[in-house]
């Protein structure tokens, strides 16, 4: 009877051990699953339009009887895009990470704190929202363009949705340096930001390094905020015209595309998931950079 | 000479010093003034009646009851796939884990499917779950979030884990607890306010997606009585529908009311989060205070 009690439940651990390692393995099958499907999607028209061709060319007219698909306009929007919103955000970012994790007394770092994860936590289409009915007027006000959607409303839009990556990924790698560095600077005579500024930060940089990546990857992904802002059409990249980036290539014209479109559109999908990858691999080296040193 | 570097040395301080301050308060700037703004024109908007009504062309009514339903649905569907599979692979990764090798591999997709945009996950959706299902509808869009959530049901779980003591579970092995009993009676329950707040976190990232669900939940907004009917038709969720109503239509009304009810909900769930945090902290402070009594004895 007891032998039969132990048998069972050594089979039920058995059991319970796989489940677990299932559910393991099915995040390691999505991961393939998803790059199957991008790579094999976005494959035809790559190679038939040749890559060269695609990633290059300058026109984009998917509906055109003779489709000209060239993703350049988009390739250099997002790539511009995102290096301007981290221009302005790394530092703001970096800054506003240093005051949370050595500057800020507790009251108020109890209100810059939360400011920050409710900013994390606001929807995108409401960054577009405001976007929209805010921030373009007031561009077209101020400037004279004759419509305040472009890139520079993208490009601001941007910022403020990546400050909180930044913010919070700074914070934790600064408050995880150990207070002896701080105090042998202290002990030295340097004032508390010298401190900051060459002892802190430097010894944070890795992870610091870590928050911009997952900034850029923030901004690059970012779709629906982006389309309703940045005036959707592909025109090179210059602060007063209307741009479209990759994602919003994608999301704007996948819900009537067909044949040929369509499939261009898996294409540009495989190049941002591209990004996605190289992004991924940059912040191993980093964080594994980091580690080492 | 010692004068001049003196005086640089403090001109500089003080600007790195005023850079810092200007940083934070900008933030804070910022989110007073979006939160300001998008509730000064959005909840004068937020009538009983919209959000029981239904949008009709035909009476002159606008109305979101059908997409908080949508929204509600999207919610229990996505977090009914997702919840077993994020615990079990954290599970596993913190307590069973054999082979490193594998437990990197594991760690290192969950952090890939993390970076994946979510249009890119729209985009798979919209070739693997849209044909799969049928049609682009509510069950489609739950699919495809559940596999989007994923990673952050797994990252919290596998953090709420860790904080459990080793020496409960050595004092349970040590009792001849099987690791399935002691995962059971002792590990989940404690970890069981983490897991928790995972869910939470995961619901406001349902709640505030809309570039998945475009393609594969689709943007319908009739009321369906019929559950079943509701998960297989096209359905858009609040966000969804912000986009749809101001960038579609120029409702933006409707757009400002929707991101106001959005605004208030992402407040309950930040609540929700600190909450499950604070539980935590105070069970970790319990535990600490148990076993220094346990060692002086």
């Amino acid at each position: 009877m007891a032998r039969a009690t132990k048998r069972r439940s050594r089979r039920g651990e058995t059991f319970m051990a796989v489940l677990f390692l299932l559910c393991g393995l099915v995040v390691i099958g999505w991961v393939g699953v998803i790059a199957l499907y991008l790579v094999v999607s976005g494959l035809p028209v790559l190679v038939s339009y040749g890559p060269l061709r695609f990633l290059f060319g300058q026109v984009w007219a998917s509906t055109a009887p003779d489709p000209q698909l060239g993703i350049f306009p988009f390739l250099a929007t997002s790539v511009v895009g995102t290096v301007c919103a981290l221009l302005v955000g790394a530092p703001v970012g970096v800054l506003t990470a240093i005051y949370l994790s050595k500057l800020a007394r507790p009251k108020l770092a109890g209100v810059v704190r939360p400011a920050v994860e409710l900013l994390a936590g606001i929807p995108s289409v409401v960054y577009g929202l405001m976007g929209l009915l805010l921030l373009c007027p007031f561009l077209m006000r101020v400037f004279r363009w004759k419509s305040g959607a472009t890139l520079l409303a993208a490009v601001v839009v941007l910022t403020v949705m990546i400050l909180p990556t930044l913010i919070s990924v700074s914070e934790s790698a600064l408050l995880a340096v150990p207070p002896e560095y701080e105090e042998a600077s202290f002990a030295l005579g340097a004032t508390q930001v010298e401190t900051i500024w060459k002892v802190s930060v430097p010894a944070a940089r890795s992870g610091i390094v870590a928050g911009l990546v997952l900034g850029i990857g923030r901004a690059i992904g970012e779709a629906m905020a982006v389309l309703m802002v940045a005036g959707n059409v592909p025109n090179l990249p210059w602060f007063s015209r209307p741009v479209t980036f990759l994602t919003t290539a994608i999301a704007k014209e996948m819900g009537y595309a067909t044949g040929v479109q369509r499939q261009a559109l898996f294409s540009i999908g495989l190049v941002l998931f591209g990004f996605v990858v190289l992004l991924n691999g940059v912040l191993h080296w980093v964080l594994r950079g980091g580690k080492h040193s | 000479m010692n004068h001049r570097r003196a005086v640089r040395r403090r001109v500089t301080d003080a600007l790195l010093r005023g850079g810092i301050y200007a940083s934070a308060a900008g933030v804070v700037v910022v989110l007073a003034a979006m939160l300001g703004y998008v509730f000064y024109r959005g909840l004068p908007q937020l009538t009983w009646s919209f959000l029981t009504g239904q949008r009709s062309e035909l009476a002159g009514t606008v109305g979101i009851f059908p997409n908080l339903l949508t929204t509600l649905y999207l919610i229990v569907l996505t977090l009914l796939l997702a919840m077993p599979i994020g615990i079990g692979g954290a599970i596993y990764l913190n307590e069973y884990a054999p082979s490193c090798r594998l437990a990197a591999g594991i760690s290192f997709a969950a952090e890939t499917l993390a970076g994946i945009p979510s249009i890119l996950y729209g985009l798979v959706g919209y070739l693997i779950f849209v044909p799969l299902v049928g049609r682009a509808c509510v069950l489609a869009g739950g699919l495809t979030l559940s596999v989007m959530v994923l990673p952050l049901i797994l990252r919290t779980t596998q953090e709420a884990l860790k904080t459990v003591p080793v020496s409960y579970r050595e004092g349970a092995a040590a009792l001849g607890a099987t690791k399935w009993h002691l995962l059971r009676t002792i590990v989940l329950p404690e970890a069981l306010d983490g897991i928790l707040g995972g869910g939470i976190l995961a619901v406001g990232r349902i709640l505030g997606e809309s570039a998945a669900l475009l393609l594969t939940a689709g943007t319908g907004y009739q009321l369906i009585p019929n559950l079943g009917k509701a998960l297989r038709s096209s359905g858009g969720t609040l966000s969804v529908m912000l986009y749809v109503a101001v960038s579609e239509r120029g409702e933006y009304q409707v757009g400002f009311a929707i991101a106001a009810l959005l605004l208030l909900l992402g407040l309950f769930i930040n609540a929700g989060v600190r909450g499950c945090r604070y539980l935590r902290k105070k069970r970790g402070e319990r535990n600490a205070a148990t076993s220094q009594r346990h060692h002086h004895s």
